[in-house]
């Protein structure tokens, strides 16, 4: 064994990474978020694999720096990042607690991709993250970010982005 | 493995990526809708990185990196399909190109994710998810535009009937093209051509728009090869100008 595996563990440096918040939500981890797909300590230093959310994230190489800044500020000389699809990801691997902090925020977070393999119109009833009702409306799939989608609710007559099941 | 067959498949899938994203990142600022500006301009992102992706990956078969073979070669180095060269010309142009493109992209990729090649089978597997939202926005527009106005309709109809040749193009063959179906890399043009027309007729017999008959069509062939429209070649000279001036720039 390692003298780093010795001294750290695995999970240990995962509640390091939840210092990283994704950059345009910043509650959320990118632990959360579901990115890091592994942390491995190698020999005597740490290796950290990650996937994008969008195959065209324009985030992903300021979230791979973020990482490494964090690692290195815990000690970890020389850690490596890989960027990779082994594990793609998918809106499923946000955690409970990353979709509670996503409605905090004000994003109604994404239903489970189980519901959405037949039928794409769940995506027209987002369920409105301020009041909660279904009264709701898809105004376009496409809204600020890759990974978010508007809405409109007529319930509380106010527009709402929705994190995309994908 | 030959290489040469894995990396035409490659090239001409990046290439066929990024120059529509560029075409669609036009749209940027000049949508008929805010909504639509912000539609085709997410899509242009969503292209220009699945082509990064791919080019990523012929980067790791060898082949020079992504930004060098993106904004270096020159039109006859490039194997996109003339359709998504042609420039955006109005809205319902772009809509219709956008739905044939799209819905062909879309069961490209959903038959990758059983191909023998594996990075391409794991990156099809997170693309097919991405292009349900390009097929969801195009089918919308489609089937709304194709069952409006008596305007909405003629102009689709127009469109249709112009693009449909290139469209046809999409489908041109590889030489390898016996090779990458033998080693189980890619179904090949003719099943995805014939799945293609199946979901085309499928959307359009939901408007009062008409399909011509695909029989008569010549299709527009060539670009795979390298023989482009004069439309490419300017648009290249604009996508690489920083890229030209100061190839260290970051921007």
């Amino acid at each position: 064994m390692s003298i780093l595996a010795a001294t750290i563990t695995e999970a240990e440096i995962y509640s390091w990474l939840e210092e990283v918040k994704d950059p345009e939500i910043p509650v959320l981890s990118l632990v959360d978020l579901g990115v890091i797909t592994s942390v491995k300590i190698v020999d005597d230093s740490v290796k950290v694999e990650m996937t994008p959310t969008f195959v065209g994230c324009p985030a992903m190489d300021y979230m791979k720096t973020e990482v490494i800044e964090v690692l290195t500020g815990h000690g970890i000389k020389n850690p490596t990042v890989e960027i990779n699809f082994k594990n793609a990801w998918s809106s499923d691997k946000i955690t409970e607690k990353g979709k509670e902090a996503l409605k905090k925020f004000g994003f109604a977070p994404p239903p489970s991709t189980r519901e959405i393999i037949h039928d794409l119109d769940i995506l027209e009833h987002a369920t409105c993250p301020r009041c909660n009702g279904n009264h709701t409306e898809m105004k376009s799939p496409f809204g600020p970010t890759l990974c978010r989608s508007l809405h409109f609710c007529f319930d509380c007559k106010e527009a709402f982005e929705q994190f995309k099941p994908i | 493995m030959n290489d040469l067959a894995l990396k035409e498949l490659l090239y001409k899938m990046a290439d066929d990526l990024l120059i529509l994203g560029h075409r669609n990142s036009e749209w940027t600022g000049m949508g008929p809708l805010l909504e639509e500006d912000i539609a085709f301009s997410s899509m242009a992102q969503d292209k220009v990185g699945q082509s990064l992706a791919l080019y990523t990956m012929l980067h790791q078969l060898g082949e020079q990196t992504p930004d060098t073979v993106a904004f270096t070669r020159n039109a006859n180095q490039f194997h996109n399909c003339v359709l998504v060269e042609l420039p955006n010309q109005e809205y319902d142009f772009s809509l219709v190109r956008h739905f044939l493109f799209d819905t062909a992209d879309s069961l490209r990729w959903n038959i990758l994710t059983k191909s023998s090649y594996e990075p391409l089978a794991q990156l099809a597997g997170k693309i097919k998810g991405e292009l349900r939202y390009h097929t969801l926005h195009a089918n919308t527009w489609v089937k709304q535009l194709g069952s409006a106005t008596e305007e909405s309709i003629s102009r689709l109809q127009k469109s249709i009937n112009i693009v449909m040749p290139y469209a046809l193009g999409i489908f041109e063959e590889s030489p390898y093209e016996t090779h990458i179906i033998d080693k189980g890399i890619f179904e090949g043009e003719k099943v995805l051509m014939e799945k293609w027309q199946a979901k085309v007729t499928e959307v359009i017999s939901q408007t009062q728009l008409h399909l011509p008959d695909w029989k008569i069509l010549t299709p527009v062939l060539g670009g795979r090869k390298g023989k482009h429209s004069e439309h490419l070649q300017p648009m290249l000279e604009e996508m690489s100008e920083v890229f030209r001036i100061d190839p260290t720039a970051e921007w």
